[in-house]
Formats: C-alpha cells, sequence, structure tokens
C-alpha cells in the first residue's frame, strides 16, 4: 500500500488500472474528461495492457462496452449528466444481457438549462435501468469502491454504475492509499463469465424472446437485484478483511448509537453532514448520519432497521422527484418506512441543486428549521 | 433442403449448461416459424440455365438454398426475390403463388 496525492479523476483512472480492465470506451464529457484521458494516456504508454475504443457518442460508447463485455473483457467506462443520459436505452440492453459493465458517472446536472456543477438528477434518472449505483463521500471511498464493484457486478452479473460528485470529488485533490497490485489480483481475479461469444460454438444472445421467457428473464434480473445486496456487502466486508479500509456497505453510519434524529443524504454532502452533526450535538439535538452509499438496490431493509419508533428521519436530496413533493429519497424513504405504521417522522429538504455550495452550516440551519 | 446437410453448432441439450440469467439462442432451421407461409411469389430456378455461380446462395437472407443441389426449401423460403434479382443468368423467375 502507498499513499499517494492526487485529484479524483486520476484516482478512478488509477482503480481501473488495477482493476487490469480489458477494455475502456469512452467519449469525453466535463467532468469526467480526465478520467478517459488520464486512461488513454496509461494505455498508449503500455502502463496498461488495455485496448482503448474511442467512440463517436455514449450511445456507442455502452454498445461498445456490451460487446466488449460478451466477448468476455473486463470492461470499464465513464461519463456525466448529458453523456448518461444519452446512453439510457443501452443502459437497459446491458441490465438485461447481464454484463457486468463497470461505469463511472462523475454526477452533473443535466440540462436545461446549460450548467456543468454537480446534483444527482443524471444518475438517478436511471434508477429503472437494472444498474447497481453506488455514491462516493471520499476519494479514498471511489477508490476502494470501484475496486469492490468489479467484484460485486461479475459476481452477481449484473452492471454497476459509481458515482462521484463533479468538480467536489472529481477536480478535488485527496491523499489516497492505493493497494499493491498482488492485494488487488487477491481481491478481484480474473473475469470468467459462463457465457460469452466465441466464435467456434456460435449462438445468438437476446434475441426476440416470447413472452413467457421474456417474463422469466426479467423476474430473474428482478430477483438478483435484491440478491446483489449480500454480495454487495460481503465485498466491502472481504475487502475490509484484506485491507483494513471500511466505507459503509449499503449505509455508512455516524453517531447513530443514541440518536433520535437521523439525517439521510449521499455523496459529498453526506462527507460534510458529518461536521453539522458534530454542531447539533453540541446544541443538545441527538443527531446522527445514515449516509446512503447504494442507492440501487435500495436498502429499505437496513434504513427500517436503523429507525426506532418514535425518531425523526431527515432526508437531504440533491435532486427533484418532478410531480411529488420534495426530492426522490425523500419519497423512496417513506415508501420504505410505510410498514412502520407512522411511528418515524419524515421530513425533506432539497438542497445544492446545479451544484450551489453546501456547507455545513447550512445543512444544521436546515435540520434545525425542518425539526422547529 | 435435407437436415443432413445442416451444420450441427449447439444442441437443445448443450444450451442448458448455461445459466438461466442468459438469454442464448441457437441457430438452427425454423426458430423463427414456418416463413414459408409468408411468401406470395415463388422463386423457380431452371436448371438449363445456371451456371452454378452461387450468387443466389450467397444472396439468399433465410440461407434455404442448398449448395450442392441448390433446391429450394419452401417450408422456410419467404419469397423475397433477392435470388432472382442476383441472379446474372436470369436463371431465377418469382411466380405468383395460387
Amino acid at each position: 500500500m502507498r499513499t499517494i496525492l492526487d485529484k479524483g479523476t486520476h484516482i478512478v483512472a488509477q482503480a481501473v488500472k488495477n482493476a487490469k480492465v480489458d477494455v475502456v470506451a469512452a467519449y469525453p464529457i466535463t467532468p469526467q474528461t480526465a478520467i478517459v484521458e488520464a486512461l488513454s494516456s496509461m494505455i498508449e504508454k503500455g502502463e496498461m495492457n488495455c485496448r482503448f475504443l474511442p467512440v463517436e457518442g455514449e450511445h456507442s460508447t455502452m454498445a461498445a462496452c456490451a460487446a466488449a463485455s460478451a466477448m468476455g473483457a473486463r470492461t470499464f467506462t465513464a461519463t456525466a449528466s448529458q453523456g448518461l443520459l444519452y446512453m439510457h436505452e443501452v443502459l437497459h440492453m446491458v441490465a438485461g444481457c447481464r454484463f457486468p459493465v463497470v461505469m463511472a458517472n462523475v454526477n452533473r446536472a443535466v440540462f436545461a438549462p446549460w450548467t456543468l456543477w454537480v446534483d444527482h438528477q443524471d444518475s438517478l434518472a436511471q434508477r429503472d435501468t437494472g444498474w447497481i449505483q453506488y455514491y462516493c463521500s471520499s476519494l479514498q471511498e471511489t477508490y476502494n469502491t470501484l475496486i469492490q464493484a468489479f467484484r460485486v457486478a461479475e459476481n452477481i452479473k449484473l452492471p454497476v454504475m459509481v458515482n462521484l460528485d463533479g468538480f467536489i470529488l472529481s477536480h478535488c485533490t485527496m491523499s489516497v492509499d492505493v493497494l499493491d497490485q498482488e492485494t488487488v489480483d487477491k481481491f478481484l481475479p480474473p473475469f470468467q463469465p459462463e457465457w460469452k461469444l466465441d466464435p467456434q460454438n456460435p449462438t445468438a444472445y437476446a434475441s426476440v424472446t416470447p413472452s413467457n421467457e421474456y417474463s422469466q428473464f426479467r423476474a430473474l434480473l428482478a430477483q438478483d437485484e435484491q440478491k446483489a445486496k449480500e454480495v454487495i456487502v460481503r465485498a466491502a466486508e472481504e475487502y475490509k478483511e484484506l485491507t483494513g479500509m471500511w466505507d459503509g456497505d449499503l449505509l455508512d453510519f455516524y453517531r447513530c448509537e443514541d440518536a433520535e434524529v437521523f439525517v439521510l443524504a449521499m455523496g459529498s454532502m453526506a462527507s460534510e453532514l458529518r461536521l453539522s452533526i458534530d454542531m447539533l450535538r453540541q446544541e443538545g439535538i441527538k443527531a446522527g448520519v445514515i449516509r446512503l452509499r447504494v442507492y440501487r438496490p435500495f436498502p429499505e431493509e437496513s434504513i427500517s432497521a436503523a429507525l426506532p419508533d418514535g425518531s425523526t428521519l431527515v432526508v437531504l436530496d440533491r435532486n427533484y422527484d418532478f410531480g411529488m413533493h420534495g426530492g426522490i429519497l425523500f419519497n423512496e424513504c417513506k415508501a420504505s418506512l410505510y410498514d412502520r405504521g407512522g411511528k418515524i417522522k419524515v421530513l425533506n429538504q432539497v438542497m445544492g441543486i446545479g451544484g450551489v455550495d453546501i456547507t455545513y452550516q447550512d445543512m444544521a440551519a436546515s435540520i434545525k428549521a425542518l425539526l422547529a | 433442403m435435407s437436415q443432413e446437410n445442416k451444420k450441427e453448432y449447439i444442441s437443445p441439450e448443450g444450451i442448458k449448461k448455461y445459466p438461466p440469467i442468459y438469454p442464448v439462442s441457437y441457430p438452427m432451421a425454423g426458430a423463427g416459424g414456418n416463413t414459408g407461409t409468408w411468401r406470395n411469389l415463388r422463386p423457380a430456378l431452371d436448371h438449363d440455365k445456371c451456371s452454378k455461380c452461387l450468387l443466389c446462395w450467397i444472396y439468399c437472407p433465410e440461407a434455404v438454398i442448398d449448395r450442392d443441389s441448390l433446391e429450394i426449401d419452401y417450408q422456410y423460403c419467404k419469397g423475397c426475390g433477392i435470388c432472382a434479382e442476383e441472379c446474372p443468368k436470369k436463371a431465377i423467375e418469382m411466380i405468383r403463388e395460387d
């Protein structure tokens, strides 16, 4: 293990290098560009034994990733915002085909009007594609999560999206412990799918399927989305055994042991939120953080289990759930807690849209206003 | 076309070795149904005019023309007429079905 000081985009590239990815297909988009530039440069210099496919847009990016993955290649791409939206159709296909593609999405708000800065609307709009979604709160976690993502994807045969906040994480410099290659190799053996395209033994794949068979494939997909929860937890635990590093599994808790007010958020704001909680605690409010590390599959059981009857859950959303009141996490949390018979009060604040800066003072003030 | 001439790729039993999550299928005669019932025009080959250039065999999208005998499998021929269009000897005539 060695400690390096670098910006987020380069940390992502370092993790991809350590994961010994076979194929990277990508199209540049702010703020993701420096990730694929770094990968392209490492491949060009021969530091990675990998093929780089420069394609003409994100729809083709994901199609190229699907084809590479079907050939049995460990495959990676990165995108952001409009690029992710443009991929949407192929995201469904990759999940349905059970291709374990891993993608870093650098969260950026969506058009219109044009913007470059962070919120979570781009990735949350991909909710129903069948992709597993992680949200990272630091560069160390981003590195660790990418390594875990390949393990999870190849184990459960589902694609994984690792989200990091645009600029706040992607262009911020932090110190990160990078694992030795032997340690990563131990955690991440070569990708060996049970099925892959084989010219010597040709098969067709995912062609027109009669309704009964189609519905069976989709039911298996829905089941495995749920099963992915234990795979994610196991990957986090085994990663901790091997490296000593822990970023939480589906959730990550801070000062929740005796809490009465729980604040749920994800991404970099959930990291900053710890300072708000310390501030509130000094003022006598027993608060704690539930950081949502995995948004899909949604950890409904774990969230419910963390909340005692009579407690309050404050949800801070960096997105809008258009046509519903509040944000997307708020509505999903309310749905998850419906069985608790109204014994948990759920409050919501939407903030930080389009990169509006969120300080710990802002969050503490919002929480206090909601509780008042 | 006789079944003996068909190349055996993978058997229905062979496909079962894959986990059920993978939507794998394999090439076989009739996988798309009896497509011969779609036909309005029937290709008829005049063997006397035919030079055995095999362009019809190459172009046939349904692979229903036998490479050796040039017999057409009418159970699956959709009557698209590509073979007649491509034939340099005009040896294939499209005849309206009754």
